[in-house]
């Protein structure tokens, strides 16, 4: 399986992203922001960081580099794209996946684990999963996800919802939410769900020495879905 | 402009420093030229009062590739890796403008370790503020707290571990010391050194502009009450530049074109391009017109003083100018050609083509002055007599909870959440515990770090406290399992010209001499922030020590927490019951006076050979170094991270249960430890005869002390969380 991380000017979390597909065995390659083509790619990975250093909005320049019309085209034709942090903020400003990410609700930054409750499996994403919970860990200052309510309507109409942030036992509430999302998003699709966008890092949990295991998990799954 | 003495003394001079520039200079300089030497010649940069003493300390060792002087210092960790570390204070710009002061204090520090060529891989800090009831308290913790997250988290380097301090001798002057640790392959190292006729000098990073002008002077002086007027005194800071340069200069390291390299910090193009024309031991000429400029129309004098972050002076080989370029375009950075070395040691500038600056260089750095300042010697205080009607009323239980919420004890979780510690995905002991740790990316070993002072004993008696911190700092290395390499210091005092403070910082320097002499644990990199003061107050005395230390298999790293019901807690180090200084005396007692814990040195060192040989014999579950608060205290903490009881009973001692429980004697250790382990370690400890205790049992749920009295772990966790987080949201 070939996967491409996308590094822009300000990523900090792609070689991250590198370690972990790798480990799971994806042949990865990182890109440039300012090459025009994309690799051939199973996967195309939008790293978190500070792209632009969040200048004007998060993700906003980014969504502008010039690579990012290969990876709409690609996403388009029904390649799988992934934004995790700062990708899910790409993403948003792409349009490729509805709503925006506003500051967190506390204005803080918040660097912890947290649980999510996996709310949709008919996607390549969490087919075969058989955890319904996740342990994954946040690293972010504008995770608030909002959408209006007709856009919400219609996310949920097409069950679009990817993750929840829960407790442990997967009970999905206001104080489990840790940065104000709508409905304790922590994750969406696009319609077609071949696009992902998520704020928890699964990168940061591949290992038992680190924050947890949870991240093994998903890229195992990942890897053999899209095999 | 005419130049004179009131021009000199206004720069921050003295009239005799001033006459001395004439002389050397047999001229009067000009105003650029002034500027210069009064950026050179502070207490900042040139380090007069503290240069004789500092002298004295330690600074080389098996393990040490490179001591003080340069950019940061440089310890072996083994098969051709290196640590690149180093501390640094940004306390005067901190407390004017907290979120850019505490930035940049972050930014600078990192810009000195990839100097090096080292990609950072840690932050640390140790910040000090006022009384939590201090008007100005709340803001300046929430504004330094975000400029630090801010800094750190956009730079993807994360920060594992830190310190928090609360005492009114802060209150018009807070502490900020960042701390950054670096990885470099040995043979990669880069310095400061110029070397070479006319080689081009480069400059690279963001555009000059004109903030931070005197910033270095602003931190060599006290503060009065026109303090909001030094505002444009403070850097601006911009990650997302210093992310770029940090990885346009790897990427430049990576190949063989660098010469020498130096960042901008402190008094900027001024101090980077004499540092490595000093010491290469030739010139510099720059032609100030090809300076990348923010701003149009700013002078020569703005030019050479502006402390403009994210920049950073070359020297290159000839012909790799294109190809450096490159690099720079790609990460769109500046980079400009400004000047040349040459053979006339001077540091010559030129601007509209006129010569507007000639500078011997030795008259900046050999010939700056150096003051052996008068000092006075500490006395060490009379030790107080508890009574015993002061304490009959206590119930151990509610002190401990009293404790454990007080501010400098409680949870700093609401801080180090603010800040990524996950980043780069190496790091293995997360802020909380004695030490973070971080494994050396795609390697079995590790590197533990750790920040500490002790302010109020370092005020009750310098040279103990000196000589406590830097124990302390070996103490909570060999916690994590890892074996103490090196220190770094950041040496926060008052005003050098007051006999007192003086005298404190001479016999900390002292202490902190001693100790890590003694204990093998040199001092590689460090730097000193006097005038730390309000009119004529200055702070409590604050060497803040950063160690670092080595675990060769990150799998035996040893944290915290309790880990299992009915294995064995001792406590390693004999408790003499002192109380002086301890938190119980000063926040349950409110008796401030007496000395400080005494510091056995032997002690400390066997104390904490043994517990790493245990360790390697791996018969350690978890340890804790005891420290503020005495033993019970550090044996709640474990309780509270593993979410575990313990059934506690005092050893039959002459002292009492609250001398025994709460005193800070130094060397000890609490240590968790299988039952069928027993008698291992106690032949281990015996053999090398090291006192211990037995203290209890690890039981679920609930604290007992002499199976009588109890506490739930859930009421000690709110006890020791609570406090920050609610003080915060209020």
């Amino acid at each position: 399986m070939k996967s491409s991380v996308i590094t822009f000017p300000g990523s900090n979390c792609d070689r991250d992203m590198d370690v972990a597909l790798k480990k799971f065995g994806f042949k990865n390659k990182m890109v440039w922001h300012d090459d025009a083509d994309l690799p051939k790619s199973d996967l195309v990975v939008l790293p978190g960081g500070f792209s632009y250093g969040d200048y004007l909005r998060c993700g906003s320049m980014a969504s502008k580099s010039k690579i990012m019309q290969s990876v709409i085209n690609f996403a388009n034709s029904g390649g799988m794209v992934m934004g995790i942090c700062n990708g899910f903020q790409i993403l948003v400003e792409t349009g490729l996946v509805p709503g925006v990410l506003l500051r967190n609700k506390y204005l803080e930054f918040i660097c912890k684990n947290v649980f999510v409750k996996i709310k949709d499996k008919k996607n390549k994403y969490f087919k075969n999963i058989d955890n319904e919970v996740l342990e994954f860990h946040i690293a972010h200052n504008e995770g608030n996800y909002f959408c209006t309510t007709d856009q919400l309507k219609e996310i949920e109409d097409n069950n679009q919802i990817a993750i929840n942030y829960c407790d442990e036992y997967g009970k999905v509430e206001d104080h489990f939410n840790p940065n104000g999302s709508i409905k304790n998003i922590a994750g969406i699709f696009n319609k077609d769900k071949n696009v992902l966008g998520m704020m928890p890092h699964p990168e940061r949990m591949i290992d038992k020495s680190l924050s947890g295991e949870d991240g093994s998990l998903f890229f195992n799954n990942l890897i053999n879905n899209l095999k | 402009m005419i130049v004179n003495e009131k021009l000199a003394i206004d720069h921050g001079l003295k009239k005799d420093e001033y006459s001395k520039i004439c002389k050397l200079l047999s001229r009067t300089p000009n105003i650029t030229e002034l500027g210069i030497f009064s950026a050179m010649w502070n207490e900042h940069c040139s380090y007069k009062s503290s240069r004789l003493h500092l002298k004295k300390l330690p600074t080389k060792g098996k393990k040490v590739i490179q001591g003080p002087g340069e950019n940061a210092g440089v310890i072996d960790i083994e098969d051709n890796d290196a640590i690149v570390f180093k501390i640094e204070s940004h306390n005067h710009p901190s407390f004017i403008e907290p979120y850019q002061g505490a930035a940049t204090g972050v930014g600078g520090i990192m810009r000195d370790v990839f100097t090096m060529g080292a990609r950072p891989i840690a932050n640390l800090n140790s910040i000090h503020f006022g009384s939590p009831q201090h008007k100005k308290t709340k803001n300046l913790l929430r504004g330094v707290v975000h400029g630090i997250g801010g800094y750190g988290n956009c730079m993807g380097v994360p920060t594992i571990a830190g310190q928090t301090s609360f005492d009114s001798s802060y209150n018009g002057n807070i502490l900020v010391n960042a701390m950054t640790l670096g990885l470099v392959k040995k043979d990669k190292i880069f310095y400061s050194k110029a070397a070479g006729l006319n080689k081009p000098v480069i400059y690279v990073g963001s555009k000059t502009g004109r903030d931070g002008i005197h910033g270095a002077s602003m931190a060599s002086a006290s503060f009065d009450d026109k303090i909001e007027e030094k505002k444009p005194t403070v850097q601006v800071g911009d990650p997302f530049t210093e992310k770029l340069l940090l990885e346009a200069c790897l990427e430049l390291m990576a190949g063989d074109s660098i010469i020498a390299i130096q960042d901008m910090g402190a008094a900027g193009l001024t101090s980077s391009s004499i540092e490595m024309a000093s010491k290469g031991n030739l010139g510099i000429e720059i032609n100030l017109n090809k300076v990348p400029c923010r701003e149009s129309k700013m002078t020569p004098y703005e030019i050479m003083l502006s402390e403009s972050q994210e920049r950073m002076l070359i020297v290159l080989e000839n012909g790799k100018e294109e190809q450096a370029k490159k690099i720079f375009d790609k990460w769109n950075l500046d980079f400009a050609v400004i000047g040349k070395t040459n053979k006339s040691k001077k540091i010559e500038l030129y601007f509209d083509e006129e010569k507007i600056a000639d500078i011997p260089v030795n008259t900046l750095v050999e010939n700056s002055p150096m003051y052996d300042r008068k000092w006075k010697k500490a006395k060490l205080p009379k030790k107080n007599k508890i009574k015993k009607e002061d304490i009959k009323h206590l119930k151990i239980i509610d002190v401990l909870k009293k404790i454990l919420a007080q501010p400098n004890i409680c949870s700093k979780e609401w801080i180090w959440q603010q800040y990524d510690h996950t980043v780069m995905g190496d790091t293995i002991q997360k802020p909380g515990g004695d030490a973070g740790v971080i494994r050396v990316h795609g390697t079995d070993k590790a590197v533990a770090a750790s920040v500490d002072s002790s302010a109020v004993y370092c005020w009750a008696h310098p040279l103990t406290g000196g000589k406590q911190v830097v124990c302390e700092s070996f103490r909570n290395l060999i916690s994590v399992g890892a074996k103490p390499v090196a220190i770094t210091n950041c040496l926060n005092f008052g005003s050098p010209e007051n006999e007192e403070n003086m005298g404190e910082f001479v016999e900390c320097v002292q202490g902190i001499g001693e100790a890590s002499e003694y204990l093998k644990f040199p001092v590689v990199s460090g730097n000193v922030s006097f005038y730390n003061q309000t009119k004529d107050k200055g702070i409590k005395p604050t060497p803040t020590i950063g160690g670092v230390g080595l675990i060769k298999d990150y799998k035996n790293m040893i944290t915290i927490e309790f880990k299992v019901v009915d294995n064995l807690v001792l406590v390693i180090g004999k408790t003499e019951g002192h109380i002086d200084q301890s938190l119980f005396a000063r926040n349950i007692l409110d008796e401030k006076n007496g000395p400080p814990p005494e510091v056995n040195l032997f002690n400390e060192k066997n104390n904490g050979e043994t517990l790493l040989k245990l360790i390697d014999n791996k018969l350690i579950k978890s340890a804790h170094d005891v420290s503020l608060g005495g033993i019970i205290t550090a044996v709640a903490k474990m309780c509270i991270k593993g979410g575990k009881g313990i059934n506690l009973s005092k050893p039959k001692y002459l002292i009492s249960e609250m001398e025994y429980f709460f005193s800070e004697d130094q060397g000890r250790y609490i240590i968790e430890i299988d039952k069928k382990d027993y008698k291992k370690v106690i032949d281990l400890l015996n053999k090398n005869a090291v006192h211990f205790d037995q203290l209890g049992t690890i039981c679920e749920n609930e604290l007992y002390i002499n199976d009588k009295t109890k506490v739930t772990i859930d009421e000690l966790s709110t006890s020791n969380k609570s406090w920050l987080s609610n003080y915060m949201s209020k």
